[in-house]
């Protein structure tokens, strides 16, 4: 006999149950989740290593490392710097998942962490919806992308805690029109907390680590 | 297979993998989610999912129906006809409540021309009902 069953699920329930355990496993260390979203090329990793640059005398840091293809340019780079990074090889998939980052937990440290950055695959559209179950999530959108991408991806705008705006050192040479893009995330995302930097001139980068350093220590015990 | 047909072969292949994933996580989870319906009501066959999608979420019908057709197969969810309901955006001015939708860069209110809002609908990602059969 043929009948209907009334059912309303998200659709993305399980990613979402198994965020909330990845969540619950960094809170049980009192280690702050953040990842880091934006397009290929935006400077997710050049922020990442100019954070670590500054921050990892005082902040205890680990990176992981989400990538579509094998290649461990990325966390070379970061375990140069002395911080250890964990790869996480998509096969291709253009988002990580809170499957991925489950997996990727049991080999770190967590205990001896106040701060975990999860460099996202760079896209803006499928990173938006899997959640990880990161305390933060923070959008790089860079000056030469254009200043029109709030209104071509309202989504990803209005998932996050924290903008930066990359490469305002290319301000002069390149048409973006700050006030039209800010206009887009205010409406979106209002009162996001914004930080305007360049990663090649390190001009406002301190904002930013400075206010990271506050959300990571916030947890600390003593 | 000649060489070249080979490497357009896995070309081809590795093109699909990269540019669709996100469609087939997604197809995934409405399978996972249909066939534990589906066997929680003692029933032995899916025949119809409906799905409530927002034009906010970035999903691809085609794709989505593209992926059910290769990962159903052998499941009690094979054949199944997907149903797709797609949600306008609906936006609400806080400023003086005049209910409207946007086109383009335009967010803001064509009533009190104020950029200040809330979603109302457009957001919706979920499986609202099956239909199966014993």
């Amino acid at each position: 006999m043929a009948r209907t069953i009334h059912i309303i699920e998200n659709i993305l329930n399980a990613n979402d149950e198994l965020a909330a355990s990845n969540r619950a496993r960094l809170d049980a260390s009192k280690v702050l989740g953040v990842n880091i979203l934006a397009s290929p090329g935006a400077g997710k990793t050049s922020l990442i290593l100019r954070t670590i640059e500054a921050l990892s005398k005082d902040v205890s840091m680990a990176v992981v490392e989400g990538d579509t293809a094998p290649v461990t340019i990325d966390a070379d780079k970061i375990n140069a710097l002395g911080v250890p990074a964990v790869q996480i090889n998509t096969g291709g998939q253009c988002h990580l998942d809170a499957v991925m980052l489950q997996a990727a937990l049991p080999r770190l440290n967590l205990d001896a962490l106040d701060c975990l950055i999860v460099e996202n695959v760079g896209n803006l559209i499928c990173t938006a919806d899997f959640q990880l179950g990161t305390h933060i999530n923070v959008l790089i959108a860079s000056v030469p992308e254009g200043d029109d991408k709030p209104y071509k991806y309202p989504a990803i705008y209005r998932g996050v805690q924290a903008l930066i705006i990359n490469k305002i050192d290319l301000l002069p040479y390149v048409p973006f029109d700050m006030a039209y893009f800010q206009r887009g995330v205010e409406a979106l995302n209002p009162g996001l907390v914004t930080f305007p930097l360049s990663c090649r001139t390190a001009e406002g980068l301190e904002n930013w680590t400075t206010w990271l350093s506050e959300q990571a220590l916030r947890n600390r015990p003593g | 297979m000649s060489t070249l047909g080979i490497i357009c072969y896995q070309l081809e292949r590795n093109i699909g993998k990269i540019t669709n994933m996100h469609e087939l996580s997604v197809t995934e989870s409405i399978l996972e989610i249909a066939l534990r319906h589906c066997k929680q009501a003692g029933a032995s066959r899916v025949t119809d999912i409906y799905l409530v999608i927002g034009q906010l979420a970035s999903i691809v019908d085609d794709s989505v129906q593209f992926y059910w057709d290769m990962i159903s197969q052998d499941t009690p969810a094979a054949g199944t006809c997907l149903h797709f309901r797609r949600i306008p955006v609906e936006l609400e001015c806080k400023v003086c409540g005049q209910r409207y939708s946007f086109t383009g860069d335009d967010f803001s209110c064509p009533s009190c021309t104020m950029l200040d809002f809330k979603i109302l609908k457009g957001e919706e990602f979920y499986l609202e009902a099956i239909d199966v059969e014993d």
